[in-house]
């Protein structure tokens, strides 16, 4: 930050780690002059979990469990990514009919999570009612994962090699009825986020995020398609099944006819991408084969197999907020892998909250916030701690410890 | 339009509440005294919602069936069974289980299952309902 912006008329507000407005964990240090706000500062970690450390004494199947309590929404996807990296490895070929049924387990997922936020982003500029429409048809949603998977949150579907439960002919009436209900309720959700004039006038020309940053800062998933960038795992690596699905990349002119990176703009991102989702599963259900859902289904064999296996993966999915990386190596000695590293999409969409808040007034933070969709918990696994205390370094002080190494060195 | 969202409003005061119902028709004033009511017949209690089918609840454990080969031990996540050597059974500890279900899927001789059961709170993680053996 520049030395002329900090003069006597600005002043500073710190907002969290802990505060009503955040849902989780964060803090910032906001540089106000008047009523804009002149610099933002973002500090992370204070969720620390320790995840990859507890994944060195576990197997992989293990962690597929460990990996889907890093986040709670994108419970689906972080094992998905990390079962990719495991099959990479391994070189594990995933019978065809879970490769489609990995895809609808996602696309539910993408479309429960956008509800959600939808839900979030609503409530956040103090629109209510619209937060318990969406959460309404949201639990529909989670009904219906809870139907197929077992849980409501945790689903534990995910195996490495394959999926754990298939979707019989018998669940299928009980599915369509569900994504009939679900196109009902778009149309509806549409007609309130995009007529409704409270909507519009709070999320119109806030929070900018140019294509030209969104590029810089690599932003990644609705937030970056919603700037204008076409990026979308799914498209560009056609993992799972999603090569043989019609799939384009979804961008917010696809209905307004520009694309301007404001938070109206983000929320049509995720209302065209709930539409892209139902259609999704509506094109596996109609072309998925028959036949096994797992490649190894003995376990143990599964586990002697992986413990023999020398070599590194790298597994992407895209979830609901954009690219998750997982990144596994074994070195063939032990039952757990040598190294386990997660990238999660928030850790990206972090950086582009800065020229997004940047200009803009306090009382559109927390919509400017929400509007990335973030999810901190995820995020965090680096933590620097010495003497029981956080430990940080500013840009000066290490400045002065690399000058004293020379010194030293120099002796 | 600035009040799209009445007509859903007003149309949901004619329909049934979408939430499940809580279990009292009013929040009883001691939680404690309510449930012991219940227990003795006095109060009603309005039944949760039933679950679907391959809800993955409690652990149910076949003792005679186990033939003590230690694989679920070996897959467990969140290390919730405990090896008895003595008997060469298994114990498994349902407040730290996170119901996955895994140990089902490798045992050889179909021992474990999961049962619909959920409502586990307890106040202490070593009640007698909270282990498994």
């Amino acid at each position: 930050m520049n030395q002329e912006a900090t003069t006597k008329t600005s002043y500073q507000i710190p907002i969290g780690p802990i505060h009503p407005a955040l849902k989780e964990p964060v803090h910032f240090e906001f540089e106000i002059s008047g009523e804009r706000i002149v610099d933002v500062s973002v500090k992370l970690g204070h969720v620390h979990r320790g995840i990859e450390w507890a994944s060195r004494k576990r197997n992989p199947i293990q962690i597929l469990y460990l990996a889907e309590r890093i986040c709670g929404i994108c419970s689906y996807c972080h094992p998905a990514a990390f079962a990719l990296a495991v099959e990479t490895a391994a070189d594990i070929q995933i019978p065809e009919r879970a490769e489609y049924l990995r895809v609808i387990q996602g696309e539910l997922e993408r479309i429960t999570s956008h509800i959600l936020w939808a839900g979030v982003a609503a409530h956040e500029i103090g629109f209510d009612t619209v937060l318990y429409l969406t959460w309404q048809i949201r639990e529909r949603a989670l009904d219906l994962t809870e139907y197929l998977t077992g849980n409501r949150v945790t689903k534990g579907i995910m195996t490495i090699g394959g999926i754990r439960r298939d979707i019989t002919k018998d669940m299928l009436p009980r599915v369509k009825k569900d994504l009939q209900y679900f196109k009902d309720n778009f149309e509806k959700l549409c007609h309130i986020f995009l007529d409704d004039k409270t909507v519009g006038m709070r999320s119109q020309g806030a929070g900018i995020l140019t294509k030209k940053d969104a590029l810089k800062l690599c932003a990644v998933g609705p937030t970056a398609r919603a700037s204008g960038v076409k990026k979308d795992v799914r498209v560009d690596t056609s993992y799972f099944a999603y090569g043989d699905l019609n799939l384009k990349y979804i961008t917010p002119d696809d209905l307004t006819g520009n694309v301007n990176g404001d938070v109206y703009d983000r929320i049509i991102q995720r209302l065209l991408e709930i539409d892209q989702s139902i259609d999704l599963i509506e094109q596996c259900i109609d072309k998925m084969p028959s036949g096994d859902i797992v490649a190894e289904p003995d376990i143990q064999k599964l586990l002697n197999q992986l413990k023999k296996v020398k070599g590194e993966g790298v597994g992407r999915h895209e979830a609901p907020r954009g690219e998750v990386i997982h990144y596994v190596k074994f070195d063939g000695k032990s039952d757990s892998p040598y190294t386990w590293k997660v990238r999660a999409p928030t850790y990206n969409n972090i950086l582009p909250w800065i020229p997004m808040l940047i200009g803009e007034q306090i009382a559109d933070i927390p919509i400017v916030a929400a509007s990335t969709d973030p999810c901190m918990s995820c995020t965090n696994r680096v933590a620097i701690v010495s003497d029981g205390r956080k430990y940080e370094l500013t840009k000066e002080q290490l400045h002065k410890l690399s000058v004293e190494k020379t010194r030293r060195l120099m002796k | 339009m600035r009040f799209s969202m009445l007509p859903a409003v007003f149309a949901q005061m004619f329909k049934k509440p979408w939430t499940n119902k809580f279990p009292a028709k009013y929040a009883p004033a001691n939680t404690t005294q309510f449930l012991a009511d219940v227990d003795e017949g006095i109060a009603e209690i309005i039944p949760p919602v039933p679950t679907p089918n391959g809800f993955r609840g409690k652990i149910k454990y076949d003792k005679v069936k186990c033939n003590g080969c230690q694989l679920c031990i070996k897959v467990c996540p969140c290390e919730a069974i405990e090896f008895k050597k003595k008997e060469k059974k298994i114990k498994i500890y349902i407040a730290r289980c996170c119901f996955c279900s895994q140990c089902n899927d490798i045992c050889p001789v179909n021992c474990l299952t999961m049962s619909d059961e959920f409502l586990l709170a307890d106040t202490d993680p070593y009640s007698k309902d909270l282990i498994v053996e």
